[in-house]
């Protein structure tokens, strides 16, 4: 219990991150019109990518004679960037359509 | 920028640029407690590139239609990374607990990284049956004690986080979590189907957006820590706006009531039918030249035959005849919210004339023909004035209101949430049978030569 205490003031700023964030989804989405539900969703899933920078750094930090670290670190990687650079292409793609009106 | 179609194009691209520079950021700045940099480029790039080409020929290759499956995958990846850090840096952890003993510093890391992997997990396994759902790969699937056994899993799985915070010398316990996370995953979107897969692949979204929050606080690493948050908190908001348009209760979606609901329906289903009225293709065609106001519904039926390009052309031959034609589009038409909309746009639809549910109800009554394609629950009446209905209490398109509507169906059959629907046995309404993309193009030939 004491340690979770400690982990809690230890952390504190992040804390405040972590609440205001919320917050600021909160806002984000609410001024967004449901037309936009789906790109948004889709925008949503690239940005939940940045997973992959702590795929970078556990790789980054796997000692070369780990093998196992090696391989899921570098399976995290792959699938970290799908998620990314699939996510926004995806999204630029349906942006682009409601773009092409006159 | 997202809240307008003009401007959101520059958003997506703001926000893909950010994750570029955090991305270039960690792999040449980071330095851990030590001040050590990273090492391991060649497999860091490997990856990058990888991930890089497959993500972006996917992505680029994918049908409109097939969007919310591609979601889907891409939220499981992300899910699956997750998880997989959490199990290296446990790894990594239990090494150093076996050197240099059980520290109370280790704890919170250790909450970290168990819930992370439970998380991530869940959402990776979740995400892949949903991905596969929408494929049609895999069909609905339930047992008797189903949500039983699923809480007994997640039960057990958040036992063996505690467990293993508390000792964390007992390093097999992380492979349990694992493995009940991914059956915990898989049973929960097993039996959930039809109109309820949006909300849950917004759900997974946000799980997916938390778990890389537990990364952040893992690395203390604030990128990650305001993405994953902003998109868990974002997702659960976007989850609970659907539910709402939907009138679902979100444990209502979870436990997949409309399952149960089908078969009560189908039980007292000997309801009065009536009969219904069909409509000729050149009656169609006369009608609708003839209108001054059409509003056209699309729903799942356009996008499944792909009949998006067809319809716009419709409404373009129309439009020059003098006619005006919107288009009435519920927040849960298509397969995700807002994908009817990706769809027209897709077909070039401008935006303007895309009503949302309450200004087309609004103008129905000044309506003259509604041309429904494909669309059933959400302009069932049964949602206003039948309280046994399973859908009941859900805001509907109040089609009934215009002159005369027309419903595009291949049959018969009852839509998605299996329920027969008395809008098409009321008097005003004509049936057009066929599959929306050949009626549309020969509804579109007989216009040219009306």
């Amino acid at each position: 219990m004491e340690s979770i205490l400690n982990f809690i003031s230890e952390n504190q700023q992040i804390i405040y991150i972590v609440i205001l964030m919320i917050f600021v989804g909160i806002e984000v989405i609410g001024r967004v019109p449901s037309v936009l539900h789906t790109p948004l969703m889709s925008g949503a899933n690239a940005i939940h990518g940045v997973v992959i920078i702590g795929a970078i750094i556990v790789m980054g930090q796997a000692p070369t004679d780990n093998y196992l670290a090696l391989i899921l670190g570098f399976l995290a990687v792959v699938l970290g960037t799908l998620n990314v650079v699939g996510g926004f292409v995806v999204t630029d793609r349906m942006l682009e359509m409601f773009k092409k009106k006159k | 920028m997202l809240s307008n179609p003009a401007t959101a194009r520059k958003g997506n691209l703001t926000a893909a640029f950010g994750m570029t520079i955090a991305i270039i950021g960690t792999i040449f700045l980071y330095r851990n407690d030590e001040g050590q940099k990273l090492g391991n480029y060649l497999w860091i790039f490997a990856g990058l590139a990888i991930g890089g080409i497959v993500g972006t020929l996917a992505a680029k290759k994918v049908k409109m239609t097939a969007m919310p499956e591609m979601v889907s995958l891409f939220n499981g990846m992300g899910g699956a990374c997750a998880a997989l850090i959490s199990l290296v840096e446990f790894n990594h952890l239990s090494h150093e607990i076996a050197t240099q003993g059980i520290a109370v510093a280790h704890t919170g890391k250790l909450l970290v990284i168990g819930l992370g992997l439970l998380i991530g997990s869940v959402s990776f396994a979740g995400s892949m049956i949903a991905w596969g759902k929408l494929n049609g790969k895999v069909k609905d699937f339930s047992f008797a004690g189903q949500g039983l056994l699923n809480m007994i899993f997640l039960l057990v799985a958040i036992a063996a986080v505690i467990y293993l915070i508390i000792d964390p010398t007992q390093g097999h316990l992380i492979y349990v979590i694992l493995v009940l996370a991914l059956l915990y995953g898989i049973l929960f979107v097993m039996p959930i189907g039809g109109a309820d897969m949006p909300v849950v692949i917004s759900l997974l979204n946000s799980f997916t957006g938390v778990a890389a929050a537990f990364g952040g606080f893992l690395y203390d690493n604030k990128v990650m820590l305001t993405g994953g948050i902003l998109v868990g908190a974002a997702g659960t908001l976007l989850t609970l706006l659907m539910c709402k348009a939907m009138n679902r209760s979100l444990k209502n979606v979870l436990i997949g009531s409309f399952g149960g609901g089908n078969k009560a329906a189908a039980a007292g289903g000997s309801k009065e039918q009536g009969a219904y009225k069909e409509i000729s293709l050149s009656d169609t065609a006369m009608v609708m030249s003839y209108a001054t106001k059409v509003m056209i519904v699309p729903g799942y039926g356009l996008a499944v035959a792909q009949a998006q390009h067809t319809c716009h052309e419709l409404e373009k031959i129309l439009t020059e005849k003098g006619v005006e034609v919107k288009y009435a589009i519920h927040p849960v038409a298509g397969r995700m919210p807002g994908h009817m909309n990706v769809l027209l746009a897709e077909a070039d639809v401008s935006y303007d004339v895309l009503l949302e549910m309450e200004q087309a109800n609004d103008e129905f009554k000044t309506t003259d023909v509604v041309l429904i394609l494909g669309a059933n629950d959400v302009v069932n009446p049964a949602a206003k004035n039948d309280p046994s209905s399973p859908i009941y209490g859900m805001p509907i398109l109040e089609v009934e209101q215009a002159k005369s509507v027309i419903v595009n169906k291949r049959s018969m059959k009852p839509g998605y949430a299996g329920i027969e629907n008395d809008l098409f046995f009321q008097p005003k309404t004509s049936m057009l049978f066929g599959d929306a993309k050949k009626v549309l193009q020969d509804l579109v030939t007989e216009i040219k030569s009306v």
